[in-house]
């Protein structure tokens, strides 16, 4: 256990970014990736709510008696998921409006539970912090991309908080809108991971 | 022993400093969200209602108490002189809580000018129809204001969004409950806008 905090960090970044090589935590990644704000707004409030939780769980890893460290993780977690919700419904209205009931489902996302049961729970609170600010950084990452491929492909623009597109293909484009339907996230996001495993190969 | 009583203690603290927590969020953003959903929810369902008013519905807005509850009302003029309003009430048993929905009434002719659903959390694509098409909601357009306003399936005058009778028939609640205030409300809201 004796990793440095920048290995801790960078590892989300790639050799563990969570869609991708772990391929957990599919359900925001699949349903909520139609577009790049999307993607960026459930990867931040996941996030915040990994940094959280793994500090929390961290500091409290030799007050929770091991038999209901579960049940205290949830308590934990969810407490967090919540905060985000009230805070995004003050404050990005139209944002919490799309993502909906995913933001509620970040408690179950195996991801935020999986870095508490497996690394904050056994390290020092800094390097839970690192942990969990690569992982979340990782996954918004990823949803971001995925969001890209599939708002790019689908509709021909990408468009961040209102107003104009930042970028357009062009009005020769016919927008492909299977990509921006439930089954097109499969699609892209096996592309993906093709290209991944490609890359990772050499 | 030790040990269940340190679970007890634990999990019993954790809970309650984070309720504790969550009570003070809640309390500190509740201000900025009841702006949010005026903007975002109640703007566009009056504005959709009110196509073709001559004032603004949303600046010229009241709150009239009845019983345990304050009513926002919103008062609109139509284009051919007759006065409506509009106030949001909300249906019991949803699949995901609470609906909200709209409700504008003609105070001249007591008809009701339409509804529209603005808070829920339905299951998209099935329950989240009773707000996305209107073809449910426009059941309610022109209504005298004494009909039946529950589901057919309950004896009523509306048909309900197939696959999604359980959200249809909380909509209904609260057109119902629309009803039952507006007959309560109606002299005071007349003092209000005339």
């Amino acid at each position: 256990m004796a990793h440095s905090l920048a290995t801790e960090f960078t590892k989300g970044l790639w050799a563990e970014i969570p869609p991708f090589r772990l391929v957990l935590g599919l359900c925001p990644t699949l349903a909520v990736t139609k577009s790049v704000e999307n993607g960026i707004g459930m990867g931040l409030a996941t996030t915040f709510v990994l940094v959280f939780s793994n500090l929390l769980i961290s500091l409290l890893r030799n007050v929770i008696p091991p038999k209901v460290r579960i049940a205290c993780y949830i308590v934990i977690i969810a407490t967090f998921v919540t905060i985000v919700e009230l805070v995004m419904q003050a404050y990005t209205y139209p944002l919490f409006l799309t993502l909906g009931i995913f933001i509620p489902l970040i408690v179950v996302n195996c991801i935020v539970l999986g870095r508490a049961e497996a690394f904050a729970s056994k390290n020092t609170p800094v390097l839970a912090v690192a942990d969990g600010l690569g992982i979340g950084i990782g996954f918004t990452l990823s949803l971001a991309a995925l969001g890209a491929v599939r708002e790019i492909i689908g509709a021909g623009t990408i468009t961040i908080w209102g107003g104009n597109p930042v970028f357009a293909v062009g009005d020769w484009y016919h927008p492909f809108s299977f990509m921006v339907e439930a089954p097109g996230a499969f699609v892209a996001l096996g592309l993906m991971l093709a290209g991944m495993n490609l890359i990772g190969k050499k | 022993m030790r040990e269940m009583i340190s679970m007890i203690v634990v999990l019993t603290l954790l809970a309650s400093v984070s309720g504790g927590l969550l009570a003070a969020v809640k309390s500190g953003t509740e201000l900025r969200i009841e702006e949010q959903v005026l903007k975002f929810q109640k703007a566009p369902a009056i504005e959709s209602l009110f196509s073709d008013v001559t004032n603004d519905p949303l600046k010229e807005r009241f709150t009239l108490e009845t019983g345990d509850r304050t009513l926002q009302i919103f008062p609109g003029k139509m284009k051919d002189g007759s006065l409506a309003v509009a106030f949001e009430t909300s249906g019991k048993g949803g699949y995901g809580g609470d609906i909200g929905l709209m409700v504008g009434i003609n105070v001249d002719s007591d008809q009701l000018v339409g509804a529209r659903v603005t808070t829920h959390a339905e299951t998209p694509g099935l329950g989240s129809r009773a707000k996305d098409d209107l073809t449910f909601v426009s059941q309610f357009n022109s209504k005298p204001l004494d009909s039946n306003l529950a589901l057919k399936a309950d004896n009523g005058s509306i048909d309900a969004i197939s696959g999604a009778t359980v959200t249809s028939r909380a909509v209904t609640r609260a057109a119902i409950q629309a009803q039952e205030l507006y007959s309560q409300l109606k002299p005071e809201i007349l003092k209000q806008i005339q």
